[in-house]
């Protein structure tokens, strides 16, 4: 576990990142999917997958990775005030990308009171709900290495990407109606630096690296838990969106809901898929063979003009009255 | 006075050599040239955010950010002309008898054999189809529309509600549009209808071939007819 330069990212967030300069490690050339734009030429290479663990169990929720987090990305969240609970800010806001949510828990089993605090975030999902409801090019874009970021300069503030998501991530912002989310910090991850938020937490409940080597590490965690008698411990990798770029090691894998309504099975809704799949297509059709259809029907056929009859019995009408032939006037 | 079955207050026989008939007043001419207007920016707007071929079309506003921004007022500004349009219309679009045997005769309509058809008060059934399906469709816009209005209503449905919302918005979306083809088809197809909204008279004979009941009610109330 370096941060060997000649690697195509750091395989660690801990270690101090490289001194020598470093030629950012993520480019165009690196974008396996973007938003809107289906023709997307393949990437140049094929980053190693990258993921960031949470580990819950391990969590004391001290905020270190919201401030480092706030920190990184330069952002100011309002100062807030205190409703009685911990989280703070109370949601995810354009201005915090990552946020502790507590909750709490009496375990029947135990007669235990838990206190579950899960760091809320984007989860970099492999099939993203954002990217496939974006409808601005290049707005959303997916890297090989697995990250998912917005690009905002492309990004028109529509919030169809809350619309997409599975895990109510992205927020709008008020003051440039851009929307923003956590990074997975890829500014920091192209030269070799892992996550703020994984380089700031003092017990390194949140590590970063390798897909392969998180999962590796997650199971050891898994095991651990479960010689503590966490029976139930488990890795949450959420399969129906193809896997997760950011994943959790939960004491109670069970159910997943415990930890502020982390969603038992999520998925992109197949509301959502309709909407940018067959809707979008049919309708695009049938419009198109509207257009053309009426186009050719007044190229074609004959149109519908009034004689001169017509205006002869109008001119009858009007001037002389003429009994309404057959039927009685109602 | 009688009591008008087939014509709008402000319908009437304009001149009578040749004859021509007054059928929209110029308040409902520019209102309907707002909606109409609208309709237009919406269905460009809407079209560049619906599919990504289409997403060039922003450059005619100036871009995504004034594309999203502006769609939604334009809606509302539709919504309310549209309104008026709908309160000043509605009776006479309410279906008659006589709109079934029109229908039941569509494949002479299209044809352009009239002869047969059932005499027409001021709309046939084709334009009350069309009425009705902007009616419906407008609101089901609207409402759905303002359901994932992102920069005003970001809180107003819950995010599953929201899914629905822009599925439906869509949905109703391309539905307009054809509706909207229709009726500018239908006026371009039935010669001599643009100048009802245009200069806001048709002549008499383009009254007597498509609406006979309408002008004879207004012959009626203003020519020589037997009324007098």
């Amino acid at each position: 576990m370096t941060t060997d330069p000649s690697l195509d990212s750091p395989r660690t967030a801990v270690s101090n990142p490289p001194v020598q300069p470093m030629k950012a490690n993520l480019g165009p050339g690196d974008v396996i999917r973007a938003s809107a734009m289906p023709d997307l030429p393949p990437p140049e290479r094929e980053l190693t997958p990258v993921a960031k663990l949470i580990d819950v169990s391990k969590c004391i929720g001290c905020k270190a990775c919201q401030a480092a987090c706030a920190e990184w990305n330069d952002t100011e969240p309002e100062i807030g005030y205190n409703t009685g609970v911990y989280e703070n800010p109370h949601d995810l806001t354009p201005e915090m990308f990552t946020l502790m949510r507590f909750s709490e828990y009496e375990n029947p089993e135990s007669g235990e009171f838990e206190w579950l605090i899960r760091k809320d975030g984007c989860m970099h999902c492999a099939d993203p709900g954002c990217l496939k409801a974006c409808p601005a090019p290049g707005a959303i874009v997916q890297y090989t290495n697995g990250i998912v970021d917005f690009i905002h300069e492309n990004c028109i503030g529509c919030g169809y990407c809350i619309t997409g998501c599975p895990f109510n991530i992205p927020r709008v912002s008020k003051t440039d109606h851009r929307s923003y989310k956590c990074t997975l910090c890829s500014d920091r991850v192209a030269v070799g630096q892992g996550p703020a938020c994984a380089k700031a937490c003092p017990t390194q409940a949140i590590v970063f690296g390798t897909k392969e080597d998180m999962l590796t590490h997650a199971e050891a965690r898994v095991e651990d838990l479960k010689s503590r008698g966490y029976d139930k411990a488990g890795i949450y990798d959420p399969q129906g969106v193809g896997g997760a770029h950011v994943f959790y090691v939960l004491h109670h894998a069970d159910q997943p809901a415990l930890y502020s309504g982390l969603p038992e099975d999520p998925q992109i809704s197949p509301v959502v898929r309709g909407w940018k799949g067959v809707t979008k297509t049919i309708g695009l059709a049938a419009i198109g063979a509207a257009a053309v259809g009426s186009v050719l029907h007044g190229l074609l056929a004959r149109a519908n003009k009034v004689s001169q009859q017509d205006e002869h019995e109008a001119e009858e009408l009007v001037d002389h009255g003429i009994p309404r032939a057959g039927t009685e006037r109602v | 006075m009688e009591k008008r079955l087939y014509s709008q207050p402000g319908d009437h026989i304009e001149t009578r050599a040749p004859v021509t008939v007054s059928r929209y007043r110029g308040f409902t001419r520019a209102n309907h040239w707002l909606t109409a207007a609208s309709l237009i920016v919406l269905l460009v707007s809407g079209m560049a955010l619906f599919h990504p071929s289409l997403y060039g079309l922003t450059a005619l506003f100036g871009g995504g950010q004034v594309t999203r921004w502006l769609h939604p007022f334009v809606g509302v500004l539709l919504f309310f002309s549209f309104l008026v349009l709908f309160l000043q219309l509605w009776r006479l679009n309410l279906p008659r008898p006589e709109d079934v045997t029109w229908v039941e005769h569509i494949g002479e309509v299209m044809k352009g054999e009239e002869e047969k058809l059932p005499e027409l008060g001021k709309y046939n059934a084709g334009q009350k189809f069309v009425f009705w399906a902007m009616s419906v469709l407008i609101v089901v816009l609207i409402a759905s529309g303002v359901m994932i209005w992102e920069q005003y209503f970001p809180h107003l449905v819950s995010i599953p509600v929201r899914r629905w919302a822009v599925l439906v918005h869509s949905l109703a979306a391309v539905a307009i549009i054809l509706v909207f083809i229709l009726h500018v088809y239908a006026a371009i197809w039935t010669r001599g209808t643009i100048r009802a909204m245009t200069r806001g008279t048709v002549t008499g004979g383009w009254a007597w071939r498509h609406h006979r009941k309408w002008l004879r009610e207004l012959a009626g109330r203003d020519g020589r007819g037997p009324a007098e």
